[in-house]
């Protein structure tokens, strides 16, 4: 091991100069497994809301979009279309009226 | 040169809970049943979340700024909640206090598609090399463990670090300033494993993928380039450890690829995947997301339009004050002690300079142990406030190539590369 890190910080020492490089001793990696909250909370405003939540949140929760200032309706249209055209979110085009008029009530600025 | 670590007793993943994943979604559902299923959850959470035992208020222009503060989520600790799905995690401002590494458990966590494996067998799990390659690779992690290893100490920020304060503000995370953190990465040079593969004449790119992927299938899979030479510079690193021990699974375990000096962007998280390109990468995530405007600080007036845009890349020097908040106050005839962290972006720190007099006078710093040019550097200074009143406290960070950070925010359209002068108002009284 020795050796190695003798060899190893002699390789290094031209490309790395100005930053450390060393040689650690093994770390043990190990599988891992986690669980992840479900994040499948609803958009609040009962009906109004079920466009965006029949649409939306198959790919991702709510938090995100209640965490985001009021902008423009141009801005929620465009986003809702970016969200249709690039991330290919199956929405049903008759709802996008409706999950833009939600957006805009509710993170609107005119 | 800090000491070489005993790695041989890293502490074992901790048992979980057994809530519900948010792989609970059997992709072979279809849309109306996966929604029937969300709905059922729904209901049993109603609209609080449960995990919402306490609120952090970040200092944002305008709301909303309350955010919960949550330790619902695996191997992690106290992180401010951004998004559950697929997971935004922001490291609260006093993590950065406390040392010039963030500790693992406190480190941000951002994901782009929410499927995210939730098990990885590192028994079975394997890295591919291909593309314009003599030889495609098939690479276990003991095969990695086995090559020749580097160390090195690397801020990792996300392009979008400080969105939340642009002003007129735009969407995406509105991250505060915990979209970042600074860890020892531990692992082997990018360029050995494309030097045992045989990179061909002619590779312009090297492109990355992970083994997250879209909830939709045809949507576009998150994969990163490099530039050839940028790839084979012998500092762009896979990592299978951070801080000494293996990665949080939301933090990229098993593999992550590790760029010094560029965003996050590019540090591809649970690397599977590495091809050798002839061509350059026009994909949805170099082409279009991820891109700047080709002006400099990124900057360019809202509404500007026929802007050329390049994909981001080299990160520019920053510093927060990590012991004193906005609103804070002093008392006129005490000493202040003042310290925080700096990053020089690409480069090392050269200085760090305070002013309590609003940027008319700067005053040096005395800067913390070096840990290489990549990481945090902590700083700190004694100052005083001998008039009562308001008075803005700003720092600022030099890099060793000169490059300073400016006096007015910059914007453009996705909220990237803040670098301003950061100010805190307090009182003297």
């Amino acid at each position: 091991m020795r050796k190695a890190i003798i060899a190893i910080g002699s390789l290094s020492a031209a490309l790395l100069a100005s930053t450390p490089a060393q040689v650690h001793q093994l770390p043990q990696i190990k599988s891992a497994s986690i669980e992840l909250p479900a994040g499948d909370s609803l958009f609040p405003g009962g009906s109004s809301a079920d466009a965006i939540n029949n649409n939306c949140l198959a790919c991702h929760s709510a938090d995100m979009v209640l965490n985001q200032p009021a902008l423009p309706k141009a801005t929620w249209e465009a986003e809702v279309q970016k969200m249709i055209k690039i991330y290919r979110a199956p929405i049903d085009e008759a709802d996008v009226p409706a999950i833009v008029n939600y957006l805009a009530s509710i993170k609107g600025n005119g | 040169m800090p000491e070489p670590k005993d790695h041989s007793s890293l502490p074992r993943p901790t048992p979980h809970s057994s809530r519900r994943s948010s792989f609970a979604f059997d992709l072979s559902l279809s849309r109306r049943s996966a929604l029937r299923a969300l709905g059922i959850a729904g209901f049993a959470l109603a609209s609080v979340p449960a995990w919402a035992d306490e609120l952090v208020k970040l200092p944002l222009p305008s709301n909303p700024r309350e955010r919960p503060l949550t330790r619902d989520f695996p191997e992690k600790s106290d992180m401010i909640l951004q998004r559950t799905r697929p997971p935004l995690l922001e490291t609260p401002m006093e993590v950065f206090d406390r040392g010039v590494f963030t500790p693992n458990d406190q480190f941000y966590v951002r994901w782009h598609w929410a499927v995210i494996p939730n098990a990885v067998d590192v028994k079975t799990f394997r890295l591919s090399v291909r593309g314009h390659v003599n030889q495609t690779l098939s690479l276990s992690v003991d095969d990695l463990l086995a090559m020749p290893r580097v160390d090195l100490a690397a801020v990792n920020q996300c392009s979008g670090n400080s969105r939340g304060f642009f002003v007129p503000r735009v969407t995406g995370a509105q991250w505060a300033h915990g979209a970042m953190g600074n860890a020892q990465w531990t692992g082997v040079r990018l360029k050995d494993v494309l030097d045992r593969a045989g990179v061909k004449a002619g590779a312009v790119q090297v492109r990355f993928n992970g083994l997250d992927e879209p909830v939709v299938p045809d949507a576009p899979d998150f994969k990163k380039s490099l530039d050839i030479d940028h790839a084979r510079d012998g500092e762009v690193m896979i990592a299978f450890a951070m801080n000494g021990e293996q990665l949080p699974l939301l933090n990229g375990f098993p593999l992550r690829l590790i760029v010094p000096g560029w965003y996050s962007t590019y540090w591809v998280k649970m690397l599977s995947e590495i091809e050798v390109l002839d061509k350059p990468d026009d994909n949805y995530w170099m082409a279009t997301a991820y891109t700047i405007p080709d002006t400099p600080h990124a900057n360019i007036t809202p509404g500007q339009a026929g802007v050329k845009m390049i994909p981001i890349n080299r990160m520019v020097p920053r510093s927060f004050f990590t012991n004193v908040a906005n609103g804070a106050s002093f008392a006129t005839e005490t000493t202040i002690p003042i310290r925080g962290i700096a990053f020089g972006g690409d480069t090392g720190v050269a200085k760090v300079e305070l002013s309590a007099d609003g940027g008319k006078s700067w005053l040096p710093t005395t800067l913390g142990k070096d840990h290489g040019k990549y990481s945090f550097r902590q700083w700190e200074a004694v100052t005083s406030l001998p008039v009562k009143g308001n008075h803005a406290l700003m720092v600022r960070c030099t890099n060793v190539t000169g490059d300073v950070q400016p006096l007015a925010p910059n914007w453009n359209n996705s909220g990237f590369m803040r670098n301003v002068i950061e100010t805190l108002q307090v009182t003297a009284s």
